[in-house]
Parts: structure tokens; C-alpha cells; sequence
């Protein structure tokens, strides 16, 4: 029995509703049949097509889920098919076509997230760039369009349509295999899945251009592919473990700007305003992280896990100087052990600040200032001129801010350093 | 994207006595443990029976506290879900999943409220 026929618009409007939460595992089961995301793509949008059709002449079905699956998979199949007929008919006239088309067994419902899975680790294979890789998942896996992809990122729609036909094209021609990596291959994909999740993350995070400090969708994004991704890996403590960073990064959001956009830095945040919920996620998942941890042989915990632990201390903290800065400082030294960077560096510097006093910690910032890699981070200048200020500098920790104000390419930033060195040198 | 809030009302005087058969329970378990997979939910429960409850009440500067059951009320809050989706019509597509795992002789009243943000 199905829902009584309703007017056009609103069966259409429940039909594009239904296709986008469908999406994702639509495009990987019918990938797995057909060996190509766009051939998928095409059939999928075949589908979406049969139930605008349909759906309003006989009624949404009960499953409408289920149906727009199967009415691609079908699809697929005949696709699949014909193929192979064409490929016999050339044997037959003395040719003969190599062709890719698997056997199509029928699949169970956990083979779905398995083939979810197989559309992550293509989605985001290391044979593609961060930009293409980051486009393609949110495309296939956040059901984003083009447009919104675009919008997000601040670049031209067509910038986006191309990086997203050209990611295709190369899995496509560089013959990547449609499956999730095994043995020790697994890891280092799985970084990249990771690392891609965590990139589209922090552009909805920290802005790194435009007027708005923040944009929470991007964020809302990558929380919910990471969501997916722990439910997909159960077994992964480093999956669990950039969920649980992501949750509790994004408990903070509604403190971190204030009335007029402008941000607002850890310690002046209202602590009342981070979301309780998401913090208890957080704690969560990060719970989960541990304990898939402790079955797994690794040399203790991995990047994302100390980060998590360091995000947790913050959100145990009733106030700024109630933080166990010490902790959060040896965090940061095990995470440079583990995965060194300079930025990684930086934030140990600030953690020690909080802990031991700004003298030790400027020691560490001035081992950081001739690093490549930061000539052009607003962030470096932006902690070292508050260093310079606490040690009384004031004159050069306006400079700081200044130099801070010229790197970054957030407005909103900028106004603030600017303020903020008037503030030291009026 | 935003959150919403899903108040899963009941009525209590026609809802089965043993509460929901676990064919029923099963069904729920499974959906839930999708949406929660397909990353949509943040946090759901179902409540205790307004026998163990009260209302606390506020009028014309006068406190005044009542203890449940509330049979004067024809539906209850029996649970809740607080979902994040990309819009309300797909927050309406997971209620109404949720809606038909119950059986025919339930009937059940889902309040579907986007949470204010900031």
C-alpha cells in the first residue's frame, strides 16, 4: 500500500528530498556494478527521473528509498549487460573487446556500507589532488552540488565542475580499483581519507578567506562524513578519534565570534555558550577512539587521538586559567614526536605559555619564525605579538599584530589585529 | 545545517499497556542505528510514563507543581530525537521512516521544531 497520490509539487519536493539522502549509497552501489562514477552518476539521475515520473502518477512507495536503488541498480545491470552483448557480437565477427563488468551478486544490506566505503577510499584516493579529492567527497558523499561545493569554497562554479570531471576522469584512466585497501596499504589511504575530512573541516572552521570568520555548514559537512565514516569503521580508533576532535572543535563554535563577527580567542570565550551536547559526543567518541585503541597493536595514540585528548581538556575546563596547561603542553610534545609540524609547534609554544610563563614559550616561537612554511601564517606573528605583550614589549607586539594584520586573508581577523595594536601602542 | 528537534507524542490512554512489542523495538533499533549512521542523530531516548513525572507551572507570579499522570492531556511526550540535517524536508523524511516501523494500531504524533542556533 502506498501514500495516497498528493499534488506535483509536493511528491516532487519529497522525491529530490529522498534522492539526496539516497545519493551516496545509490552512486557506490551502482559503482561497484558499472567500474565508474560518472557512468553511476548518469544512472542515478536516470532514476531520480523515472520517480519524478512515477511518483506523482501512482503515489510515493513505501520504501521510496529502496525503489530509486533498485530502479539504478536495474539500470546498471542492463547497462552491464548490453556490454557484454556487444562485446560477444565482436567476438564474433573476429574481434575482441576486453571488458571490466564484474558478476553482479545481489547485495545485503551491509554490503551497501561496505560499498560506501569503497566510494570513500575512491572518492578520496591519493592519485588526486587535495582540491579534486575534496570536491569529489563532498559531490558523492555530502550530496553537496556543485554550486554549494563552490559557494563554500569561494571559487568559481565552473572551477568546481572541472576539478569534479577531472577527478573522475583520472580514477577512470589511472584504473583505480573500486575497492577498500587491506594490510598495510590501508593505513596510509585511510590518512588520506581522514586528512580530506579534517581539510574540509577546518575551512568551515578557520576561514581562510572571505568576510565570514566562519562557516559553519562546511563544519556541519565534514561532522557528518566523519559521523558516517566511525559508523562505516567501527574497528579504526583514529576514525573514532577525528570525530571526537571534530565534535568537540565545533562545541565551541557559537563562542568563538562575537555580536559584529569578530573573533573571539579561547580565553575570552563565554563557556556557557559551547554546546554541552556535541562536547558529550565528543568525550564519546573519544572513548570509543581508547578502546579501539587498546585492541589494536599501534605505538600508542595516533595524531588525531592526541588532539582530541588536548580538545577534551579544554572542554573538561570550567574557565581559561582552570586548563591543565601542563598536560595540553606534554600532548603537544608527543604530538611533534608523532606527526612534527610547525603549526604543531606553535600551539605546543602557546600550551607552554599558559603552563611555565611567555618567556620559555617565546623561546620556542623564535625557533619557528625562519620556518618556510609559516613566512606567510598570520597565526605566527598574531601569538608571538601576544607573548611580546605579557613580557610588557608593547611596542613590538604592535609590529606583530600589524604584520599579523597583512598575512591573513580574513577580513574579519584583519580588523581585529589592527585593533588589537592600537590597543598596544596608542 | 541545521538541528531539529523531534517531540514524539503519544496518547498514553490508548497506547498498548505493555508498551511496544518487540518486533517493534527491533524495527526502531535498526532505523536508529541507520540514522545514526547516516550521521543524522545526535540524541534520541524515549521517557519514563507521566505517572513518574510532574509539571512545574508558573502563573500570575504563583508556583504551583502537579504530579502525573496527566490524564487531562489527550497526547504526551512519550521520546525524543534531536536530528541535524541539511533542511526540514529531510528531517520530515527520517520522521516519517521513524512513523512507519510502528504498527497499525499505534498512533503517534511526531512535533518536527528546527533548534534556534546562536
Amino acid at each position: 500500500m502506498t501514500q495516497q497520490p498528493t499534488s506535483d509539487s509536493v511528491t516532487e519536493r519529497s522525491v529530490e528530498t529522498v534522492f539526496r539522502l539516497e545519493y551516496p549509497r545509490i552512486i557506490a552501489a551502482v559503482t561497484r556494478t558499472v567500474r565508474d562514477i560518472g557512468i553511476a552518476e548518469e544512472l542515478a539521475q536516470d532514476a531520480l527521473v523515472a520517480a519524478l515520473e512515477q511518483w506523482p502518477r501512482d503515489g510515493v512507495p513505501d520504501n521510496p528509498g529502496a525503489w530509486l536503488m533498485a530502479t539504478a541498480k536495474h539500470r546498471a545491470v542492463d547497462m552491464v549487460r548490453r556490454r557484454e552483448t556487444y562485446a560477444r557480437k565482436l567476438a564474433e565477427i573476429g574481434r575482441t573487446l576486453e571488458t571490466t563488468a564484474p558478476p553482479v551478486e545481489p547485495s545485503a544490506p551491509d554490503d551497501i556500507d561496505d560499498d560506501l566505503l569503497r566510494l570513500v577510499f575512491t572518492a578520496c584516493h591519493p592519485v588526486l589532488s587535495a582540491e579534486a579529492r575534496i570536491a569529489l567527497t563532498l559531490r558523492l558523499l555530502g550530496g553537496l552540488t556543485t554550486p554549494e561545493i563552490a559557494r563554500a569554497f569561494l571559487v568559481p562554479e565552473a572551477t568546481v565542475a572541472q576539478r569534479i570531471v577531472r577527478a573522475k576522469r583520472t580514477l577512470a584512466t589511472k584504473n583505480v580499483a573500486f575497492e577498500v585497501p587491506y594490510g598495510p596499504q590501508r593505513e596510509a589511504r585511510l590518512g588520506s581519507v581522514l586528512e580530506v575530512i579534517y581539510l574540509i573541516f577546518n575551512e568551515g572552521y578557520a576561514a581562510t578567506a572571505g568576510d565570514d570568520l566562519l562557516r559553519p555548514a562546511l563544519c556541519e559537512d565534514a561532522l557528518r562524513l566523519a559521523r558516517v565514516l566511525s559508523g562505516l569503521m567501527p574497528k579504526e580508533p583514529e576514525v573514532h578519534a577525528l570525530t571526537a576532535l571534530l565534535e568537540l572543535q565545533a562545541s565551541r563554535s557559537a563562542a568563538r565570534t562575537g555580536p559584529t563577527g569578530e573573533p573571539v580567542l579561547l580565553k575570552d570565550q563565554n563557556r556557557s555558550r559551547w554546546n554541552r551536547m556535541l562536547i558529550a559526543r565528543g568525550f564519546t567518541a573519544l572513548a570509543r577512539a581508547e578502546a579501539a585503541g587498546a585492541t589494536t597493536t599501534t605505538s600508542g595514540p595516533g595524531p588525531y587521538a592526541l588532539q582530541a585528548t588536548i580538545a577534551a581538556c579544554h572542554a573538561h575546563a570550567h574557565s581559561y586559567d582552570a586548563t591543565d596547561w601542563p598536560r595540553i603542553a606534554a600532548l603537544y610534545a608527543a604530538l611533534a614526536v608523532r606527526s612534527p609540524s610547525p603549526v604543531v609547534e606553535l600551539n605546543r609554544a602557546v600550551a607552554v605559555s599558559m603552563a611555565e610563563g611567555p618567556a620559555p614559550a617565546l623561546q620556542i616561537i623564535d625557533t619557528l619564525t625562519a620556518e618556510p612554511a609559516l613566512q606567510d601564517y598570520h597565526l605566527l606573528p598574531s601569538v608571538r605579538g601576544d607573548l611580546l605583550l605579557r613580557l610588557g614589549r608593547a611596542k613590538e607586539a604592535a609590529a606583530e599584530f600589524l604584520r599579523a594584520a597583512d598575512l591573513t586573508q580574513n577580513e574579519q581577523e584583519r580588523n581585529w589585529l589592527r585593533t588589537r595594536a592600537k590597543e598596544c601602542a596608542p | 545545517m541545521p538541528r531539529y528537534l523531534s517531540l514524539v507524542k503519544i496518547d498514553e490512554a490508548t497506547a498498548p499497556a505493555e508498551g511496544p512489542s518487540p518486533e517493534l523495538m527491533q524495527r526502531m533499533g535498526e532505523l536508529i542505528e541507520e540514522i545514526t549512521k547516516a550521521g543524522v542523530m545526535l540524541d534520541t531516548a524515549g521517557l519514563t510514563p507521566t505517572s513518574q513525572g510532574a509539571r512545574v507551572h508558573w502563573q500570575d507570579g504563583k508556583l504551583s507543581v502537579t504530579d502525573g499522570p496527566f490524564t487531562e492531556s489527550k497526547e504526551i511526550i512519550g521520546g525524543y530525537a534531536v536530528m541535524q540535517c541539511k533542511d526540514m524536508a529531510e528531517a520530515l523524511e527520517w520522521t516519517k521512516r521513524f512513523l512507519k516501523v510502528h504498527e497499525e494500531h499505534w498512533t503517534v504524533t511526531c512535533e518536527v521544531r528546527e533548534i534556534a542556533e546562536g
